[in-house]
């Protein structure tokens, strides 16, 4: 039975630089980089050592607590650089594109007539396991486990983020197998949860073997954490993997075509970007390729949304979980009497202390200024507005600050993420950092109730 | 512009220099006259222009009605009591004058004693200095009689900014409502400067001036307690407020424009606003029932809603975020519970006629528990889905 949700409360950010629904032309690749940090809570163990030879799917490092979850390389060619970082932390692995193209073969064939073992043994082995997360807390998914349910998002509701109707456009069978694989390894449901604010694409409002649910609103309706919560909320003791439409897509490639095709849609956007595109590149893929000619100066580089990304310098590369490359201005810059309401720099602000609030559609530049200085909680009610869960988010803030397990359990933290406060961040008059308490706090509670 | 950053920077005193007041100051003065310019390094990569600075700077500005209407009050209860020199009215550049004379001195010492203090302690803490004093330090004159000795408000100011703020960790750290605790604390310590029918106007006299015959500085309020409910000023009045009374209370409209500028602003909770008028209200409405002979019961809810310092204390006392409910729905408990207690106290008590000053604090006290109660029953629906899962 499909369940149709409204989520009242949020707000979406309008951003110059979105980007037109055209592709622009591919760029070549030089190389790629896969960061073990994109994985939080990961321990990875090197497969792999400098000027070692790979093809696209073989393994590059593996998770230490599980040594069966591995992480593959996204292309063929040859690895040249480990770099690391205090107490020999991997922080990232490049590997020289040779543009041989070669491919790791992996089971080829229709998921829904193969055995749980065979699906769960093709994703591991192959390198998409690490799409696949987990709630609670938010890190790549346990094999050992059957969650109680699979949700995948088919949209997302960030700011200049990318339309995964458009990507996904023709691909239906693709998508299928990738949601039939998926099926297979849960008793539980699929849900794959498309927006209700436009109408869906024909791939997602078509595919079988899932629940299909609706859900409008404004962001973070995108949000698969929030979507859950309205659907079936996950209770203490009960696992749900989590995944978006974009990374279905190569595991249905993989069982399809039977190799990593690590290849994705992003988008180029940003107010910073002068002509903002969907491009077609590869995980991992090198930032100054893809922002070849397009990039203007006094830009601030995001793999990712400016909500929830990581900040990369212009050779930095793409992350893993990213679809999205947004550059803004940097900002920086100190305002005269910048925090007077209503007169002289109005900023823009979803309280109504700025004039902003008269014009409540038009297209603004925010740079990356904090616009302020850290505080202590003041200010009652606002996390509220921005965050549609039957949760207290500031209670439950502060009791991660206080590091208090019970409490936190008691007030649901299995069910939240860090990008599900990424809004109420955003809005926060304290300049509380608060997506860093959060993350901080799931890692100290999967630490001490494992 | 470039110029005056230019000559802050170069101003900057070393961090752990010698003299650590020197740093706070200017960090203080700079981030007054600049927002600086950090930019985000962990977690999202924009924000929104709102930060404390202003949202405390709104609600000063909600009061300055308040402050503006009391400064020609102060002079206009003054010279209501003295008879006119030579038959001639005074004017009302007379009155403007009188009072700004008598509040700005207020103004000055609250500002001056609690900011002070606030540089010293982030001086010695190695914080920046903290944005909350601007507001209490605007509602703490507004709150005080007209003629109180300015060494007492300086003391008053002190304990509370010390013992009510800043040994519990400063701004958005405090249990009690910081202007609230500076005038409990007067009128605990100098209740005889704090009550009574002489402290709410000045009657001092210059030469050749006389005190009209029969004159009575009593407020409203200390009418309707000694049972004097005829001496009590109407309606239309209690609601301009050329009435006796503390410094800001007296005109319901003034406060209506500020809470107004509030409202509009989101900045204060129009839940607490409403329900602590409804509270009031029910109280005042059963006091009617039970009335009997007292004239003071008999009183109507709307005359009991604006005289004295209940509407002032509603709008901005209950409304302080960081001491009320944080609870959307605690709010509407916490604002009934200030209402019907502050007419409570002050009808059922004679020697505390003010009452709202009690039942802010009694409320903040309180807030806690309120807030408890509402996530515990959060917390035990999540246990309930728990079992039913």
């Amino acid at each position: 039975m499909s369940k149709d949700v409204k989520i009242r409360k949020g707000v979406n950010i309008k951003l110059k630089g979105i980007a037109e629904k055209l592709y622009a032309d591919a760029a070549t690749n030089s190389d790629v980089v896969l960061k073990p940090t994109d994985f939080p809570g990961l321990i990875p163990k090197l497969s792999v050592k400098v000027g070692a030879k790979v093809k696209a799917g073989s393994p590059i490092f593996y998770n230490k607590e599980n040594d069966k979850v591995l992480f593959t390389s996204p292309i063929s060619g040859e690895v040249i650089e480990i770099n690391r970082g205090e107490k020999r932390k991997i922080l990232e692995i490049k590997v020289k594109v040779d543009g041989a193209n070669t491919f790791e073969s992996f089971k080829q064939g229709d998921p829904s007539s193969m055995s749980r073992e065979e699906v769960l043994d093709n994703m591991l082995k192959s390198g998409v396991w690490p799409f696949i997360r987990q709630r609670p807390f938010d890190i790549i998914a346990d094999p050992m486990v059957t969650p109680k349910a699979i949700h995948v998002t088919a949209f997302d509701s960030s700011p200049l983020a990318p339309d995964f109707g458009f990507i996904a456009h023709g691909e239906s069978l693709v998508l299928q197998a990738g949601l039939d694989a998926l099926a297979k390894l849960t008793e539980g449901t699929v849900h794959l949860n498309i927006t209700g604010n436009t109408n869906a694409d024909e791939a997602f409002a078509s595919a079988k073997n899932v629940q299909i649910n609706k859900i409008s609103g404004p962001h973070p309706a995108g949000n698969v954490g929030i979507q859950m919560h309205h659907i079936d909320p996950i209770n203490k003791g009960e696992v749900v993997w989590t995944l978006n439409a974009l990374e279905v897509l190569t595991i249905g490639r993989l069982f399809k075509d039977g190799k990593f095709d690590a290849s994705r849609s992003i988008v180029v956007a940003g107010s910073k970007i002068t002509t903002p595109k969907y491009v077609k590149t590869v995980m991992g893929a090198n930032i100054k390729d893809i922002l070849k000619g397009n990039l203007e100066d006094g830009a601030r580089i995001i793999s990712g949304n400016p909500l929830t990304g990581n900040q990369v310098q212009e050779n930095g590369h793409l992350g893993f979980y990213n679809y999205q490359i947004t550059a803004i201005p940097a900002g920086g810059e100190p305002r005269f009497f910048g925090w007077f309401p209503f007169f002289g720099f109005n900023g823009f602000s979803l309280s109504r202390t700025s004039l902003s609030f008269l014009s409540p559609n038009k297209e603004r530049d925010l740079d990356a200024n904090i616009n302020g200085e850290e505080r202590a909680f003041v200010m009652a009610g606002q996390y509220e507005q921005f965050f549609p869960m039957d949760i207290f988010p500031v209670h439950l803030v502060k009791s991660m600050i206080y590091k208090d397990i019970d409490l936190m359990e008691n007030l649901g933290i299995y069910e939240v993420a860090p990008e599900d406060f990424a809004l109420c961040e955003y809005a926060c008059t304290s300049k509380i950092e608060t997506q860093k308490i959060v993350r901080e706090a799931l890692d100290l509670v999967r630490k001490e109730t494992s | 512009m470039k110029a005056l950053e230019d000559f802050m920077q170069k101003m900057k005193p070393k961090s752990d220099g010698k003299f650590p007041i020197a740093h706070a100051v200017w960090d203080g003065t700079y981030t007054f006259l600049f927002v600086p310019g950090h930019t985000n390094k962990n977690g999202v990569h924009i924000r929104d222009s709102v930060d404390l600075k202003r949202t405390m700077i709104i609600v000063v500005l909600s009061l300055i009605p308040c402050l503006l209407f009391g400064i020609f009050n102060v002079g206009h209860q003054h010279f209501l009591a003295l008879n006119p020199i030579d038959g001639i009215p005074y004017s009302f550049l007379d009155k403007i004058i009188f009072g700004t004379i008598k509040v700005l001195p207020l103004v000055i010492i609250s500002y001056g004693v609690g900011l002070g203090i606030e540089f010293v302690f982030a001086a010695i803490n190695k914080h920046p200095i903290q944005e909350g004093f601007l507001v209490s330090g605007m509602l703490i004159p507004l709150i005080v009689p007209v003629d109180i000795p300015w060494a007492m408000l300086a003391v008053a100011v002190a304990f509370a900014v010390v013992l009510g703020k800043e040994v519990f960790g400063g701004t958005g750290m405090n249990v009690l409502n910081i202007a609230m605790v500076t005038r409990a604390f007067l009128f605990f310590a100098y209740p005889t400067k704090m009550s009574g029918d002489k402290v709410w106007t000045n009657t001092s006299l210059d030469e050749g001036q006389t005190l009209v015959d029969g004159y009575s500085g009593a407020t409203a309020l200390g009418n309707a307690v000694e049972g004097g409910v005829d001496a009590i000023p109407s309606i239309m009045e209690s609601i301009i407020g050329t009435i006796p009374g503390s410094v800001g209370e007296t005109s319901i409209i003034a406060i209506g424009l500020g809470a107004l500028l509030l409202l509009l602003t989101g900045i204060g909770s129009w839940r607490i606003m409403l329900s602590t008028f409804v509270g009031g209200f029910l109280m005042a409405s059963v006091f009617n029932l039970v009335a009997g002979d007292n004239l003071f019961m008999q009183l109507t809810p709307l005359n009991q809603l604006v005289i004295g310092g209940f509407a002032f204390g509603a709008v901005f006392m209950a409304t302080d975020p960081v001491t009320g409910t944080q609870t959307n729905s605690g709010q509407w408990s916490y604002g009934i519970l200030i209402g019907i207690l502050a007419i409570l106290i002050r009808v059922a008590n004679p020697a505390y006629p003010e009452g709202m000053m009690l039942a802010v604090l009694i409320g903040n006290v309180c807030a806690p528990l309120i807030d408890h109660v509402v996530i515990q029953s959060n917390i035990k629906k999540r246990l309930n889905r728990l079992k039913t899962a």
